[in-house]
């Protein structure tokens, strides 16, 4: 199942990192709300937004993924108190950091999503969805195949 | 050789209406590692969990994947199952294909069948890492902690106590009672609150298994669920508690007088003093900013009149630490300044005041003997105004949400205006009645059909005073013009809000708390009285307005929560959490300040390199304090650090499995 590169019907290929007291829940809630939204994206649940590792990320984008969402609870609501705080600041140094090596800096988001924000979480990934298959296919961290 | 298994479940209709589950049950046997993989209807009904036990027997699985609903959901479920047939239940992953694929992607069945596919890929590839986990066992101590003595704090205090642990409440102030001490009577039935209260508050001082620390405030926090360590400052009382008796001599000697706090400023007190006539403990303290011989360094005239000897001006505060297995945060609110109404003629109209103030004009032990005079001139009021929403559902001047109690009370004191004084007339203004609660709306409606109380739909724009009257001008909005009444008094309801120092507390006791400092509850639903710090719940107003019976619910509801953890002479704690390799620590301590809970510090450790014996610090994780967030492995600048469940090879599994 490798990512489809023909123009015609290339479909991107989006990994959310969840943080498991906010996102995820966001996630579940859309589910439970039957709120639909493109197959393109793939949850990857973690404890924290705050235990994403920038390193797993790049490896994503090495690896062919055409998007990165990294998604936790609001700032100020981190179940574990300070953990949102360092994405924040992660995020805005890894966006620089990617478009300094060339990479659309579009491709790597990071969002505050609540669980109970079922609603927020679709129109989210299904934005992302249309802004990088706007973008085409990740070519530039892809690791020569 | 790992032997992973694959249970795909159909979920009746629910995923297998839009994910082939036979397909992906298909597709699985092909991902490296897999020994078996199977779908079937339900998986979390008994045939399907004794299917899942039979297949780790029968192919000899050591870890199992299963494709099904939101782990939020049925982890637990699962982890039960597993461990039945002798896995350790950390040996799952859940592939979530219910509300992360086909709820949401009910109409494109191939893409659907794909992703769920890619999803159990994932799972497969994370659990080929999983290793098994111990939950550890740390000791409960089996002793609770109040933080309040209001009704809430007695209530919770009195229930754990009955149940057979000891617990201590702390109060800020010299008694127990708090709030509902100042309230005359309760709505909606009437009935004295000093009545009800009081017996409560000789309960709680006379149990044997309740420690009031009365005087005294919390100053820091530490430790874990099943062992706090809380540091208590017990302020200068100035009288030695053990000699007192409580005779009173001191405070009817003294010769200085200050406003009353709990007459709301209304009379006076003695700077010796003990806040109302009922307290617990009944016995004085020296308020030591107006006593004159804290000031002027002469007087000691309690001192001199003390029959006991209990007077000890030297007395200073004390700090004390004590364990406590559980913390119950009862603190309570605080009323809205509504200085902020320019309009109302605050400070200006003495006749203007607020809800709580006319408590004590109408209580009997009060500073007016429950005889209703207006405070400017001691006359009894003829027409007395309510405006309610004072500071509650007004974004522009005071707080967006509503403070729940005031319809009911506004309407209570309407009643007793109309019964204490015959002749008088009431109006209130209002911008909605809000009346949910048993026996509530019958109660309004006495109010206003029995009783008479004229309800005018409308906010006041102005008071002012025009000779002995206050003109209080508003609209009334029902009627489409402009009323003006001519009242004698005038009674704010002002808004219940957070005590002042609610945040500094909360992050004391390391709990969250929302935008108006009111503490926020583990969910607002299904876990309305805990927080989302293990071992801390909550009672009362402190968590949002409430009334006298939701207060004493709650608190019973944490009580409840607080004799299950203690019941218990061990706790499991949770084993998903930070680990150190020693081996490549550097001992740098970055890991240190981004830990929200302390659990980490650096440790020396000895280590023979090439026939020598060195020290060097590595980092350690206290594991009773790690909530396993994995904040530190991602500061970890050699990756000593990693979260046991969700380490950096478990996600790379998963990242490089989804990109095959």
């Amino acid at each position: 199942m490798s990512v489809k590169e023909t123009a015609s019907n290339w479909e991107p290929k989006i990994l959310v990192f969840a943080c498991n007291w906010c996102t995820y829940a966001g996630a579940d809630l859309a589910g439970l709300s039957r709120l639909q939204y493109p197959p393109n994206i793939r949850i990857l649940r973690v404890p924290c937004s705050g235990r994403v590792n920038p390193q797993f990320v790049l490896r994503a984008f090495q690896r062919g993924v055409d998007g990165v969402l990294v998604a936790g609870c609001h700032p100020g609501d981190c179940h574990y108190v300070t953990g949102n705080y360092f994405t924040r600041r992660r995020y805005l140094l890894m966006q620089r950091l990617l478009e300094y090596v060339g990479l659309d800096p579009e491709r790597f988001q990071a969002r505050w999503i609540s669980g109970s924000e079922g609603p927020k979480f679709q129109e989210v990934v299904t934005k992302l969805t249309e802004d990088i298959k706007a973008l085409g296919p990740n070519r530039k961290l892809r690791d020569a195949q | 050789m790992k032997r992973v298994g694959v249970f795909v479940c159909h979920c009746g209709t629910n995923i297998a209406a839009s994910v082939d589950c036979a397909q992906v049950a298909q597709n699985a046997q092909n991902f490296p590692g897999v020994a078996y993989a199977t779908d079937y209807k339900y998986m979390c009904s008994e045939p399907g969990q004794e299917l899942i036990k039979k297949a780790i027997k029968e192919h000899k699985l050591d870890r199992i994947v299963v494709a099904s609903c939101s782990p939020r959901m049925h982890e637990p479920t699962f982890r039960r199952c597993i461990e039945g047939a002798g896995l350790n239940g950390y040996m799952l992953e859940m592939a979530n294909i219910r509300e992360h694929c086909s709820w949401v992607h009910p109409d494109d069945k191939e893409r659907a069948t794909q992703k769920s596919t890619e999803l159990a890929r994932m799972a497969v590839a994370k659990v080929l890492n999983n290793t098994p986990l111990e939950k550890s066992q740390i000791p409960v101590t089996k002793r609770a902690l109040v933080i309040g003595g209001g009704i809430a704090g007695i209530q919770a205090a009195i229930d754990i106590a009955n149940a057979g642990h000891k617990v201590d409440i702390v109060e800020k102030e010299p008694s127990i009672g708090g709030k509902m001490a100042q309230i005359d009577k309760t709505f909606p039935t009437l009935d004295c609150s000093a009545c009800i209260l009081t017996p409560k508050m000789v309960e709680a001082a006379n149990h044997p298994n309740i420690t009031l620390i009365t005087y005294s405030e919390v100053e820091k926090v530490e430790g874990y669920v099943g062992n706090f360590d809380v540091t208590i400052r017990k302020k200068a009382r100035s009288v030695d508690m053990n000699k007192c008796t409580g005779c009173g001599l001191c405070s009817e000697k003294c010769p200085s007088r200050v406003p009353s706090e709990f007459e709301m400023g209304m009379t006076t007190r003695k700077s010796i003093y003990t806040p109302f006539p009922q307290a617990i403990p009944n016995k004085p303290v020296i308020d030591r900013e107006n006593c004159r011989y804290f000031k002027l360094g002469k007087c000691k005239v309690c001192e001199r009149v003390c029959p006991a000897g209990a007077i000890d001006y030297t007395q200073e505060d004390e700090l004390v630490t004590e364990r406590y297995g559980a913390i119950v945060v009862a603190t309570g609110f605080d009323l809205f300044d509504y200085s902020v109404y320019g309009e109302y003629g605050y400070g200006k109209y003495p006749d203007v005041i607020t809800g709580l103030h006319f408590e004590r004009l109408i209580n009997a032990s009060g500073p007016t003997m429950g005889k209703i005079k207006r405070p400017s001139d001691g006359k009894e009021p003829k027409n007395v105004v309510f405006i309610k929403c004072v500071g509650s559902r007004d974004e522009a001047k005071g707080k967006a949400y509503c403070s729940k109690t005031c319809c009911m009370y506004t309407a209570k004191h309407a009643t007793l205006v109309r019964e204490k004084i015959k002749d008088s007339n009431v109006y209130v203004f209002y911008m909605d009645v809000r009346t949910p609660g048993k026996g509530y709306e019958e109660f309004y409606t006495r109010t206003t059909d029995q009783y008479g109380a004229i309800y005018i739909r409308g906010r006041v724009s102005k008071i002012y005073q025009k000779g002995e009257k206050l003109i209080v001008k508003g609209a009334d909005t029902l009627l489409g013009k402009q009323v003006e009444v001519e009242a004698d008094m005038v009674v704010l309801a002002t808004a219940m809000v957070a005590q002042p120092d609610a945040a500094k507390l909360a992050q004391m006791i390391g709990i969250s708390y929302d935008q108006d400092n009111f503490y926020t509850e583990a969910h607002p639903k299904l876990a309305p009285v805990e927080t989302h710090t293990a071992g801390v719940y909550l009672a009362g107003a402190c968590q949002g307005p409430k009334d006298i019976p939701e207060s004493v619910a709650q608190a019973s509801g944490a009580a409840a929560k607080v004799c299950a953890l203690l019941s218990k002479d061990e706790m499991a704690t949770e084993p998903i959490i930070s680990q150190v390799n020693e081996a490549i620590c550097a001992g740098c301590g970055m890991c240190i300040p981004i830990c929200p809970y302390k659990a980490l510090e650096l440790k020396t450790i000895q280590e023979r390199v090439q026939g020598k014996t060195i020290e060097r610090k590595v980092a350690s994780v206290n594991s009773g304090l790690c909530q396993g967030c994995g904040a530190c492995t991602v500061a970890c600048r050699s990756s000593a650090l990693n979260l046991k469940h969700f380490t950096n090879e478990q996600i790379l599994a998963e990242v490089d499995a989804l990109c095959l």
